[in-house]
């Protein structure tokens, strides 16, 4: 096979995994942010939590790798409830300044306290057998971990594609990002479903926090590291948009991803050029509103 | 008839009230001498702290050029290290390639530098808001950093551009190891700086920043040139950060890459925030404050003092949204009407 084709095929399998992750961390900030216009640059905290309670879990009590995920998603977005209902609801009605501050006081907080607790040197997290190796696909082999990465990411988007499209609750959320007053006025409770996004938001990002230990390792300083790229893809995508965060996600981690292959030497420029140029030819992100 | 001839002298007193307004608040009140008192009372109190003092009125420049932009005009804007960077690198690059150590005319050039290109950015960028206009100045800053990262045998990038070698101030003031010169040096430019950016603010022009922040629609509906205004006091403002770069890399004598890093746009903006946006003086206090907790509390656990500022910022949010200067303004004001009862 020629080399430019196994260059392509590994550009795709890498970008698409790294686009998963991208996916899945981000799609709870898009819907939160579209619904309440709100700057959550928290939002990176939480995926280090869930990262830190998978570290905890696998490490100290022993629980597989796979359940862990689930129980650090449950955990984190229970307790961000919390959060939301005491800290986060007071500045709905503030401006971006407010909000900005308030959410990277918390972002620096969490840091802190994941320091002192776990320390500054990055961890990793054991995995079960079958996802160390490698996959077998005739050409070339591919490591298996990115490809489970892969097929969680497509399930969760049809998951998610079918509670937002298909499900009374997905409706009233859609119907909220639209006109936030017209859909309060016909008596749905905004406030309800935003804590309820939100909760669900936060679990998804701490998912994604404890699947990026593998690849990239965690350290406290993920929550303000990788939350450039969240906010970057939610931007792009579009604020509330499924759509548009799947797509964001894909041309982002796709693009980052060819760029480091091709270009080592230019790092993390792409994916910044990238932003730039969508954003300024459409400032509102793939699928947002003008 | 009769009616317009009764507007017209009502509008020229109406302008003539406004001019007289702008004109008692452009007043110097006796206060105001008060920093800097307190900064030539720290010279000769902490002789052997002065390049940690030079340091703090560097902060205390990038704070106010970062006041203009967000507590006058309203611009939020995450990447306000981008032209601190740029007028660090400026200074920098020209001594350690160019062979131009003179420190001065360095100074102007990195000023030039830096509202050009925050003409530039700022062209392009100030007609986005919200999330569209924090994401595109968060990228500015980080595409500068890589850029330079990419040409590191240019740049120097992450190891930096260290031992330059500055000429004299004014051909006269050497560089000691205490940095008594260097302290003298930033306080007098920052002398110079501030009153210009005071001029500016208190002139019709800061008014309509002013205005901009307060109501956009509003100084459209009565004409404004909005774009033309947020543009003009954004190049300003990067101007100003400009110099506070060209001074912290003269005064430490080396730059790295970091100077762009998010961190140096988050904790210009803590700062201000902490002291009060939108008053000058905020910036005294937020960088002060700041700079000596930091000082202080970071060499007892650096952990510790994340954990505090994140803390500060959550409760400055709730609890006190106009800065601590603001906390002040109340306090007084409880306190008067406290006198005036009995």
């Amino acid at each position: 096979m020629p080399h430019f084709v196994i260059i392509a095929v590994s550009i795709l399998f890498d970008g698409l995994a790294y686009a998963m992750f991208l996916f899945i961390t981000s799609v709870g900030l898009s819907v939160t942010m579209g619904l309440m216009g709100f700057v959550n640059l928290a939002h990176g905290a939480f995926a280090m939590a869930g990262g830190y309670v998978v570290v905890t879990l696998t490490r100290t009590l022993g629980i597989g790798f796979v359940p862990a995920l689930a129980i650090s998603a449950v955990v984190v977005g229970a307790v961000s409830v919390v959060f939301e209902r005491f800290l986060y609801r007071r500045l709905y009605k503030s401006n971006d300044l407010e909000q900005v501050l308030l959410t990277i006081g918390l972002a620096f907080m969490a840091i802190a306290t994941a320091t002192y607790f776990y320390g500054p040197i990055p961890k990793s997290v054991p995995l079960p057998e079958w996802l160390q190796g490698d996959i077998n696909l005739g050409f070339r082999s591919f490591p298996s971990y990115r490809a489970f990465l892969i097929v969680l990411g497509v399930v969760l988007i049809a998951v998610l594609w079918y509670g937002f499209e298909r499900t009374n609750i997905g409706a009233k959320i859609r119907a909220a990002v639209d006109n936030r007053r017209m859909a309060e006025s016909v008596g749905i409770n905004v406030d309800l479903l935003f804590t309820l996004t939100f909760a669900v938001g936060s679990g998804l990002a701490a998912l994604g926090g404890g699947l990026a230990i593998q690849l990239f390792g965690l350290s406290p300083n993920f929550a303000v590291l990788y939350l450039v790229l969240f906010l970057i893809v939610v931007a792009v995508g579009g604020l509330g948009s499924l759509k548009g965060t799947l797509l964001a996600a894909l041309v982002l981690g796709i693009f980052d991803t060819a760029g480091k292959y091709l270009l080592a030497d230019a790092g993390g420029f792409f994916i910044y050029a990238v932003t730039v140029v969508v954003l300024l030819i459409k400032p509102a992100g793939f699928y947002g509103r003008e | 008839m009769a009616a317009s001839e009764r507007t017209i002298p009502d509008r020229k007193a109406t302008r003539e009230r406004a001019a007289e307004y702008l004109l008692r608040r452009h007043r110097f009140r006796p206060a105001e001498a008060l920093p800097w008192l307190i900064a030539i009372a720290v010279y000769f109190v902490f002789p052997d702290r002065m390049t940690f003092g030079s340091q703090v009125v560097i902060m205390v420049m990038f704070a106010l050029s970062l006041d203009l932009i967000l507590g006058y005009a309203g611009i939020v804007t995450l990447g306000h290290a981008a032209f601190f960077g740029i007028g660090a690198y400026t200074v920098g690059l020209g001594a350690a390639r160019l062979g131009w150590t003179e420190p001065i005319s360095g100074l102007f050039a990195a000023a030039i530098v830096s509202a050009f290109f925050g003409f530039l950015t700022g062209w392009f960028l100030l007609r986005y808001r919200g999330l569209t206009l924090l994401m595109l100045t968060l990228a500015t800053a980080i595409m500068l950093q890589e850029a330079g990262n990419l040409r590191s045998d240019f740049s120097g990038g992450y190891d930096g551009l260290p031992g330059l070698v500055f000429k004299p101030v004014l051909g006269l003031f050497d560089y000691d190891l205490y940095g008594h010169t260097n302290y003298i040096y930033a306080l007098v430019v920052l002398a110079v700086v501030f009153f210009f950016v005071r001029r500016i603010v208190y002139s019709p022009f800061g008014q309509a920043l002013t205005g901009i922040r307060e109501n956009v629609r509003r100084m459209h509906a009565i004409g404004s040139p909005v774009h033309r205004r947020l543009v003009t006091v954004y190049t300003i403002g990067a101007g100003i950060a400009g110099i506070a770069g060209a001074l912290f890399t003269q005064t430490n004598a080396y730059v790295t890459l970091t100077v762009f890093d998010f961190d140096n746009s988050a904790k210009v903006m803590v700062m201000l925030i902490l002291g009060g946006t939108g008053r000058l003086y905020g910036a005294f206090v937020g960088a002060v404050v700041y700079m000596v907790l930091e000082d202080k509390l970071s060499k007892l656990s650096p952990t510790f003092w994340q954990f505090g500022i994140g803390l500060l910022l959550v409760l400055g949010v709730l609890f006190a949204p106009r800065g601590l200067l603001g906390l002040l303004e109340n306090a007084g004001k409880y306190l008067s009407k406290f006198r005036s009862k009995p």
